[in-house]
């Protein structure tokens, strides 16, 4: 019993992760209908930055944490604003290629920048745990659940609540429409490029302690994928379900599978859904009108 | 018997009943059009003949077959073929390649034969672009069977559709809405050709139509659709003038 | 500029424009012959272009053609190299046997990635793709009694008829020969109804289906016929490399084979050739360049990183897309037409129109 309210505890903070950056996805797709595959590579640089003002400038943990956020968001927006809004219109696969190149030029970036080896992130959480009952609970775990928690909690406040929410629905139903509207079309798309930017940094950061930082860091972002079209590539509550099902299947298949299958679980799972349920827990099918 | 028998057709998005019970015949070498306002569900027809959609109940028979489940690539073998209203060319290929498409029923030739392109694929190839050049002659596109479809102006895409759609050499042909974005002369000209397809081709039109002018000009029964029922079948006058049809039109 | 005078309607179902275009090509392939007489330290490289080539045109006939994006096919070239050194080594069958074998079993894989494909569209077709070249690679590595795993698998060179080919000039010739009959057939087909499909398919598949093409039928079709041509190129690339394991077959290299379209230019075979010639070559003059760079305060130590590479060909990859989707071919296409329209030729040829984004997702 014990053993299986571990692997809970685990699943569901890995899970979190996954979700995290199946959430970067489903924004930008809901508002551009876009696939960014550079989206784990924004996961790296987060984690690298806040890496590199901890490490090399001494900043305070929470401060550094601000400082990444904030810096991979602007990042995110100029690059919108400089490279992504050229190739609005084209067809989806030539935008497919542009993010995979944009994410190995990161990942360039990162090697010549910070180096190529695998470093640590010092934080408070490090390598504390506390047992309860049979159960470790590992402190990096539980501040990746809260996390998620609270990040997400905010999201569905803004987007339900505030006019710039709605503007960005407005803008990704059509875009002509949006303009004409008066709606800061540009902007907006802008602001949703910050955002799943400054998500795959928080999802970066409180990752780091758990997985180590590494230039490959960002191909969680491959396994992210299964999160976001199990729970439905345009569904922000479908993501987080969508990753805390793989990160439990992981786990689960790593403990009671034979070995290798845990690596390719959360595949064998996103094939599994596109083949027998395209839209995934929460998405809608579409149709073209003829 | 009719060439085309549609009984009760019917079919439901969620809760909106698109069509509720439409039932018609269509009689071989007739043109048969079919009006409505808005939103009546004429469009959703020709959806369903297409099998597009999956009717949620009803039957259509044509030639004496029932056609109400097969799939949508067997529809064109059985000699029913259409155009759309908003245009599905290949935007990429051009007129000819388009026009050649449109054979695709009748390609005889297999898989490994084309990967070597043997003599016979090349002689099916010429008697393809044979057929598709009478249609090009009869439609005129001589100007335009190299061009891109990108390229294009609407008014010569929509008679590029419904050449498209004789290539197939089908026995029904489904035109949906031919003169919208049409000029004046544009528009007679369609009606010209449609009587033509009817009486030197000798096929059978299913015909989806506003423009009440060219619909008296051409067409042998009429039926008017108004929130997936029907309300009037006849000729052309006939239906115009029925209360039911000028206050769907009118309102009152 | 020249005007092509046609008098049948066989002209059109030429492999050549005309007899001008055929005789351009008799001379590159006069040129290619005796290339390694003139460049003779490339010869090694150039095979490998050929081999890309390969690659190149399948995924052309998938991605640029059909219109289906794959991100997996390094996993059908590397269960075709697979195939066929286990044919070879380990049951030592005849060489052409194997490579037909080889082709087949890779075809087949590819129908039955094909089959669940029918149900997805755009790029959860490519998401698929990618996920099922993970699994593939994992499979690579675990099923030791035939790649043998992670510990890999060396590969002898050619033998065919009892005759050697492990000489580079002959290994060059039997990839010409191979990237040849590749272009023969795939041009063959191209201009048969099933090559209109495909293309039908990828503008619009209701229209295609409303002429009768039957998509489950040519979308499998498209996919068997790719994997084939990936079978080939995998036999042919595991003699190039000598060396086969697991890490190989990788998304990257992937990637690298989508780039190759991507800039050689979607929708033409030209464009396969072209960007296989590109990434082949690529690499070379990359470390030639790198040599090159002086020390000006330390470029030349910054240039000679190792991260660098994959960073320049995605800066290479994003250029393309931003300034020139058509790719090399489109190019070449533009340059050509600039000639025979001088001195009328207008910039605005190809600007595209500008377009919006409207969704098509239905809530």
């Amino acid at each position: 019993m014990d053993t299986i309210l571990q692997l809970v505890l685990n699943g569901v903070a890995v899970g979190c992760i996954y979700g995290l950056v199946a959430l970067g996805f489903v924004l930008i797709y809901k508002a551009t209908e876009l696939v960014n595959f550079a989206q784990g590579d924004l996961l790296m640089l987060g984690a690298f930055t806040c890496y590199m003002f901890v490490v090399w400038y001494g900043v305070a943990y929470w401060a550094a944490f601000a400082l990444a956020i904030a810096i991979v968001g602007l990042f995110g927006a100029a690059l919108d604003a400089a490279v992504l809004r050229r190739v609005i219109g084209q067809p989806q696969f030539a935008v497919v290629m542009l993010t995979i190149g944009l994410g190995a030029i990161f990942r360039s970036f990162a090697s010549i920048t910070w180096g190529s080896e695998i470093y640590t992130l010092p934080t408070p959480f490090s390598a504390r745990a506390t047992r309860l009952g049979g159960v470790t609970v590992s402190h990096e775990y539980v501040s990746i659940i809260v996390g998620t928690i609270v990040l997400c909690g905010a999201l569905y406040a803004f987007f339900r609540y505030t006019k710039f929410g709605v503007a960005m629905q407005a803008a990704s139903q059509n875009q002509l429409a949006a303009y004409y509207m008066g709606i800061p079309v540009k902007r907006m798309f802008s602001l949703i490029w910050a955002i799943s930017a400054g998500v795959a940094a928080i999802a970066g950061v409180l990752l780091a302690p758990v997985s180590l930082i590494d230039i490959n860091l960002g191909f969680i972002g491959l396994k992210a994928f299964a999160a976001a079209v199990l729970g439905g590539f345009g569904s922000i509550p479908g993501a987080l379900v969508g990753g805390i099902t793989i990160g439990l299947i992981e786990l689960f298949a790593g403990a009671y599978l034979p070995h290798g299958f845990k690596d390719v679980a959360a595949y064998v799972v996103l094939l599994l859904v596109l083949a027998v349920r395209p839209q995934g827990m929460f998405g809608a099918v579409g149709r073209k009108r003829v | 018997m009719s060439l085309l028998h549609v009984e009760e057709l019917a079919i439901n998005f969620g809760g909106i009943s698109a069509l509720a019970g439409v039932s018609f015949d269509v009689e071989p070498g007739s043109v048969f059009t079919i009006i409505g306002p808005n939103g009546a569900g004429k469009t959703t027809i020709f959806n369903l003949l297409s099998r597009i959609y999956e009717p949620t109940r009803g039957r259509m028979i044509f030639q004496g077959e029932d056609v109400t489940h097969v799939p949508p690539h067997d529809i064109a073998r059985r000699g029913i073929a259409r155009t759309f209203q908003n245009i599905e060319l290949f935007e990429h290929a051009t007129v000819l390649q388009n026009f050649l498409l449109g054979r695709h029923a009748h390609k005889r030739s297999r898989f490994w034969e084309e990967l070597l392109f043997l003599p016979r694929v090349r002689a099916l190839e010429l008697e393809h672009r044979e057929a598709v050049e009478k249609v090009i002659d009869f439609l005129d596109l001589q100007p335009y069977r190299d061009s891109f479809i990108v390229n294009l102006p609407y008014g010569v895409r929509k008679v590029v559709e419904m050449g498209r759609a004789l290539c197939t050499q089908p026995t029904l042909l489904l035109l949906d809405e031919p003169s919208s974005g049409l000029s004046v002369e544009e528009t007679e000209d369609m009606a010209f050709w449609i009587q033509d397809i009817r009486t030197l081709l000798g096929i059978t039109v299913l015909m989806v139509e506003h423009d009440m002018s060219l619909v008296s000009a051409v067409s042998d029964r009429v039926l008017a659709l108004n929130y997936g029922r029907v309300l009037a079948v006849g000729s052309a006058r006939e239906v115009q003038a029925h209360p039911d049809v000028v206050k769907a039109y009118l309102g009152g | 500029m020249r005007f092509v005078f046609k008098t049948s309607y066989g002209q059109d179902l030429g492999m050549f424009r005309d007899g001008v275009q055929r005789n351009w090509y008799i001379a590159l392939l006069v040129g290619l012959l005796l290339l390694p007489r003139v460049l003779p330290d490339y010869t090694v490289d150039l095979s490998l272009v050929f081999i890309y080539g390969l690659c190149g045109i399948s995924l052309m006939v998938l991605a640029g053609y059909t219109g289906l994006v794959s991100l997996g096919h390094a996993a059908f070239l590397g269960i075709g190299a697979y195939a066929h050194v286990y044919f070879i080594h380990d049951l030592h069958l005849p060489w052409i046997v194997s490579v037909a074998l080889a082709c087949v079993i890779t075809a087949a894989v590819g129908v039955l990635v094909g089959l669940p494909a029918l149900r997805m569209t755009g790029v959860y077709l490519t998401i698929a793709t990618l996920a099922f070249a993970l699994i593939i690679q994992e499979v690579f590595a675990r099923w030791e009694h035939v790649t043998g795993g992670l510990k890999g698998k060396p590969v002898d060179k050619p033998v065919l008829f009892g005759v050697s080919f492990a000489h580079d000039v002959a290994f060059y010739l039997l990839c010409l020969i191979f990237l040849i009959g590749g272009l023969w057939v795939t041009l063959n087909v191209l201009r048969a109804p099933t090559g209109r499909a495909w293309v039908a398919i990828r503008d619009s598949e209701i229209a295609a289906q409303s002429l009768g093409v039957n998509l489950a039928v040519y979308k499998t079709m498209a996919f068997g016929y790719s994997a084939a041509l990936m079978g080939v190129a995998g036999a042919l690339f595991s003699h190039k490399i000598g060396f086969l394991a697991p890490d190989i077959f990788s998304v990257l290299l992937s990637i690298q084979l989508l780039l190759m379209v991507v800039v050689g230019g979607l929708g033409s075979l030209h464009g396969a050739v072209y960007g296989a010639v590109f990434v082949a070559i690529l690499p070379v003059l990359i470390s030639q360049a790198r040599d090159a760079v002086p020390a000006w305060g330390g470029l030349d130590r910054f240039v000679k990183q190792p991260g660098l590479e994959p960073g320049l060909f995605g800066l290479i990859l994003v250029l393309f897309i931003l300034f020139e989707p058509l790719g090399i071919y489109g190019r070449w296409t533009k340059i050509k037409l600039y000639f025979a329209m001088f001195p009328l030729y207008k910039r605005a040829t190809f600007r595209r129109q500008k377009a919006y984004m409207r969704s098509e997702r239905l809530r």
